[in-house]
């Protein structure tokens, strides 16, 4: 019992993670219909910033991760200005294949950059973890868990009160007649990835320090990613927290019950299956014609 | 079922809902083999539902569609269409990027069987496969009148070519019933005569025919028998003299301010 | 005057081996052959029928293993009293068996694809890539995970008693590519210029108007799935016995970024296209290298010009040389204009 409890807590701290990546794909997913083939990339972007303000030019932990958050978001800016406005009325395999370019080149770029040398981040938090009875939770992992969940809070937030929130929402409901209502189409699509972005970079600041810095460590980030989204449904942000923490626990439980080595490929098995049985995810709402 | 002997579509108790709309509501009606029938209505009367759902691509949600004694109903469109019944789309609809000529040789599927080991083996009997349809190409091609641009881009074609392409590509699959979705809209008088003539033609090889249509004109000079839609349910249906002079068939076009109503 | 361009280009291409001396570049052009023919069954999945499947490298990467597993042979608990052995088998009839492995995943995936549309799809090619690569990490005992399956024995022909040849080295390899690629783009080419190929592009271009006359959605998803995952499990069944040792990372992602980047800068949906991009990319990156280009740099170098090719020539260099082609010939054909004739008219 234990043993499961310990499972269920690990869950949770990764759970807070897959939902901000997530959350994060599944708006720009949702809203701009663009599959965000460089959402690994901004995960990875965030550790590597976290890793140069941490280690490098020796700021604030805390500071570093709001900074690092901050420049996630811009480039996610960058990016939508620079590659997806034109792309706008292209199909999807164009964009999709644009995206690709993309990732590439951002993986290769950070590779010439970083070197491929795993790097590590020093945290603030005391190594020995915080017990509990019969368990035991990190405190760097706790932090992560508490920050996600004021992340995932905050941008819940955002989208639910705000009137860019509302424009988004607007927008993922039908883009066409929110342009004729008077949304701003282009702020919106600007914001959605600027914040999927900064939501990505913010996983990859987090985890950073858990573990370590590599330049690979978005591709399996961003596959998990897509699992969440498929998970909880397009557009859903409900759904996406839902989705993370469910495959963090599935993870965490095949890993431990089956076998560790296959606990990656828990969540792309859990993908197929749920796709052959609802080809429209989990918890969609939008009924798909055609 | 009301099912009277010699009816080559039934429809009965047809309803058809979707998003919190019920676009049809209880229709029924038949066509006789070789009719030709026209489906009349304000715009958003339910005609392009019905075509959608005798079709395929929309599901009923109640009644029965039965075709030569076949339940349409659930069936893929696909399927529907190789048992003879062939739509064509309200908005144009060709594949842009071939050829007219291709074009009709994919619309020619129907008419043909090659089976993908023969194909990958390269057998005899694919190449006087695809020698014959190109004949047959030829002649859907020469049938509609449009044989003069057959290597060119379906996309470059002129508008009214352009709906003589879909109703060519649509023949090409060998109908016996052939449903055309509003085929004149945006046509001009002479190309709508030449395309009357054309469904004349049609039907001399005895395909039935179902259309919707705005243009009355044609409605009324070719059709045998008219059905008035409005808000998904009948409210007409007889020969077009009738239908003309029928009351409740001027109330909808006069209460709906953005019909077109000539002759 | 193609037919002569084409027996031209193969008769310079069968020639090869015959005036290039260093192996080196024997082994690059081998490989890019191998990718060549992946790539072109790549574009009758992507090009032709336009399903955006991601997971291609899968196929590919089980060809190599079913065939070097046969012809290992091997012995896996199913579960701890169930042991599964397999003798080593003839190479031959072990690529057979990569072929039809592959071609039955290929029948998977299709089946799936119909249910599964658009984006979700391409999703789940990746998810079925990564699975498969996670599989051949983990399962030891059969793929012998990160330690790699070695000695792969390599293709023979032999009638007993009679002779035996065995392609080992660059050359006999060499002309075994070129013969297979030969083989799968006359397959393709049957395919595409038949009714089933109609019907895949006809799905591509407007899959209503394509169910309107009769064309089964399923049936030539599957189609084209299956051929296409069988000619690719048989070049990784080539490449298995050629570079005889094969490890998990055959299954990298990178690998089908490869393959689609082939296929959509030579140009999807046209028989010279993967060819095109297969040169381009099997060799550029040994031209690079010369150069003392590294691979990231090569890589970004990449990433870039499928953006540039994927926005200006958004069909691909063949579709687009085509075109220009015609332009000119078009233009060469046009009569002298008649106000230069009048002016010299006036003008005595």
């Amino acid at each position: 019992m234990d043993e499961f409890l310990q499972h269920c807590l690990n869950a949770l701290m990764l759970g807070g993670i897959y939902a901000l990546l997530g959350i994060g794909l599944t708006l720009i997913f949702g809203i701009m219909r663009v599959v965000n083939f460089t959402h690994g990339e901004l995960y990875s972007f965030g550790a590597y910033m976290m890793f140069a303000f941490v280690m490098l030019l020796h700021l604030n932990f805390f500071l570093s991760l709001a900074l690092a958050m901050a420049l996630g978001i811009a480039l996610g800016a960058v990016i939508e200005f620079v590659l997806l406005r034109k792309l706008r009325g292209a199909d999807i395999d164009t964009t999709m294949l644009v995206m690709i370019g993309a990732w590439i080149a951002m993986q290769n770029l950070e590779q010439l950059a970083w070197s491929g040398v795993a790097k590590s981040i020093k945290t603030p938090f005391p190594s020995a973890p915080l017990v509990l009875g019969a368990l035991s939770v990190a405190w760097s992992r706790l932090f992560v868990f508490i920050v996600a969940l004021a992340l995932i809070a905050s941008t819940y937030a955002l989208v639910d009160r705000t009137r860019l929130g509302r424009a988004m929402r607007a927008t993922f409901q039908d883009s066409d007649a929110a342009r004729l209502m008077g949304v701003d189409i282009d702020r919106v699509y600007l914001s959605t990835f600027a914040l999927g972005s900064g939501l990505a970079a913010a996983a990859g600041a987090l985890l950073g320090p858990i573990f370590v810095v590599t330049p690979g460590m978005g591709d399996l980030a961003a596959l998990k990613a897509f699992a969440v989204v498929i998970l909880g449904g397009l557009g859903s942000i409900a759904g996406a927290t839902i989705g993370g923490f469910l495959l963090a626990f599935i993870e965490e439980m095949g890993a431990g019950y089956v076998s560790s080595g296959y606990r990656d490929a828990m969540g792309f098995l859990l993908i197929i299956l749920v796709l052959i049985v609802r080809p429209t995810g989990l918890f969609s709402r939008k009924e798909r014609i055609g | 079922m009301s099912a009277i002997p010699a009816a080559a579509l039934s429809v009965d108790q047809l309803s058809i809902r979707f998003g919190g709309v019920t676009a049809v509501e209880s229709m029924t009606f038949d066509i006789q083999e070789g009719e030709l029938l026209s489906l009349i209505g304000p715009n958003g009367a339910g005609k392009t539902s019905a075509f959608n759902a005798i079709t395929g691509y929309l599901p009923a949600a109640a009644g029965d569609i039965v075709y030569r004694g076949a339940r349409l109903n659930g069936l893929k469109p696909s399927r529907i269409a190789a048992l003879g019944v062939v739509r064509t789309f309200q908005k144009t609809s060709v594949f842009a990027g071939r050829s007219v000529f291709d074009n009709i040789l994919i619309g020619l599927h129907l008419q043909s069987r090659q089976h993908p080991l023969a194909i990958i083996l390269g057998l005899p009997s694919i190449a006087r496969e695809e020698r014959r349809l190109v004949e047959k190409a030829k002649e859907v091609l020469h049938f509609v009148g449009i044989e003069s641009r057959k290597d060119e881009l379906a996309s470059s074609l002129a508008y009214g070519e352009l709906r003589l392409l879909e109703v060519a590509v649509a023949l090409a699959a060998g109908p016996t019933l052939l449903l055309l979705d509003e085929p004149v809209a945006g046509m001009n008088a002479v190309e709508t005569a030449g395309f009357m003539e054309t469904i004349a033609r049609i039907r001399a090889r005895g395909v039935t025919v179902l259309l919707v249509e705005h243009d009355m004109k044609m409605v009324m000079r070719i059709s045998d028998r008219v059905i008035c839609l409005n808000q998904g349910r009948i409210i007409a249906n007889g020969p077009p003299a009738e239908i003309q002079r029928h009351p409740d068939v001027i109330r909808a076009y006069l209460g709906e301010r953005r019909a077109r109503v000539e002759g | 005057m193609r037919r002569l361009a084409i027996a031209a280009f193969l008769t310079f291409l069968f020639s090869i081996p015959l005036w290039v001396g260093n192996l080196y570049v024997l082994h690059v052009l081998i490989i890019t052959g191998i990718f060549t023919i992946a790539a072109m069954s790549l574009n009758l999945l992507l090009g032709y029928t336009g399903q955006l499947s991601l997971g291609h490298v899968a196929f590919f990467g089980i060809g190599a293993y079913v065939s070097s597993l046969v012809s290992l042979g091997f012995a896996v608990h199913l579960t701890p009293d169930w042991l599964v052995t397999l003798d080593p088998q003839p190479v031959w009839l072990a690529m057979l068996w990569a072929i039809a492995i592959s071609g039955f995943c290929g029948w998977a995936i299709g089946r799936i694809s119909f249910k599964v549309r658009g984006a979700y799809f391409v999703i789940v090619t990746i998810s079925f890539a990564e699975v498969v690569r996670l599989v051949a990490l983990n399962w030891d005992e059969l793929t012998q995970g990160p330690m790699a399956l070695n000695n792969i024995p390599p293709l023979t022909f032999s009638i007993p008693g009679l002779f035996e040849f065995a392609f080992i080295g660059k050359v006999p390899n060499y002309y075994l590519v070129l013969v297979t690629a030969i083989i799968a783009y006359i397959v393709i080419a049957r395919l595409v210029y038949s009714r089933a190929g109609r019907a895949m592009i006809a799905l591509r271009e407007n899959e209503p108007l394509a169910t309107s006359v009769g064309i089964e959605v399923t049936r030539y998803l599957v189609l084209s799935a299956v051929v296409s995952a069988a000619i690719a499990g048989m070049a990784g069944a080539l490449y298995a016995q050629y570079v005889q040792i094969v490890d998990p990372n055959i299954f990298l992602f990178i690998y089908t970024v490869t393959m689609v980047i082939m296929v959509v800068v030579g140009g999807k949906g046209t028989l010279a296209g993967p060819i095109v991009g297969g040169l381009i990319f099997g060799l550029l990156p040994e031209a690079l290298r010369s150069l003392n280009i590294g691979p990231e740099l090569q890589w970004v170098a990449y990433g870039v010009l499928m953006i540039v090719i994927v926005s200006i020539l958004p069909s691909g260099i063949v579709p687009a040389v085509g075109r220009w082609w015609s332009d000119r010939r078009r233009a060469a054909a046009k009569p002298a204009r008649p106000t230069d004739a009048g002016a010299r008219q006036a003008a005595r």
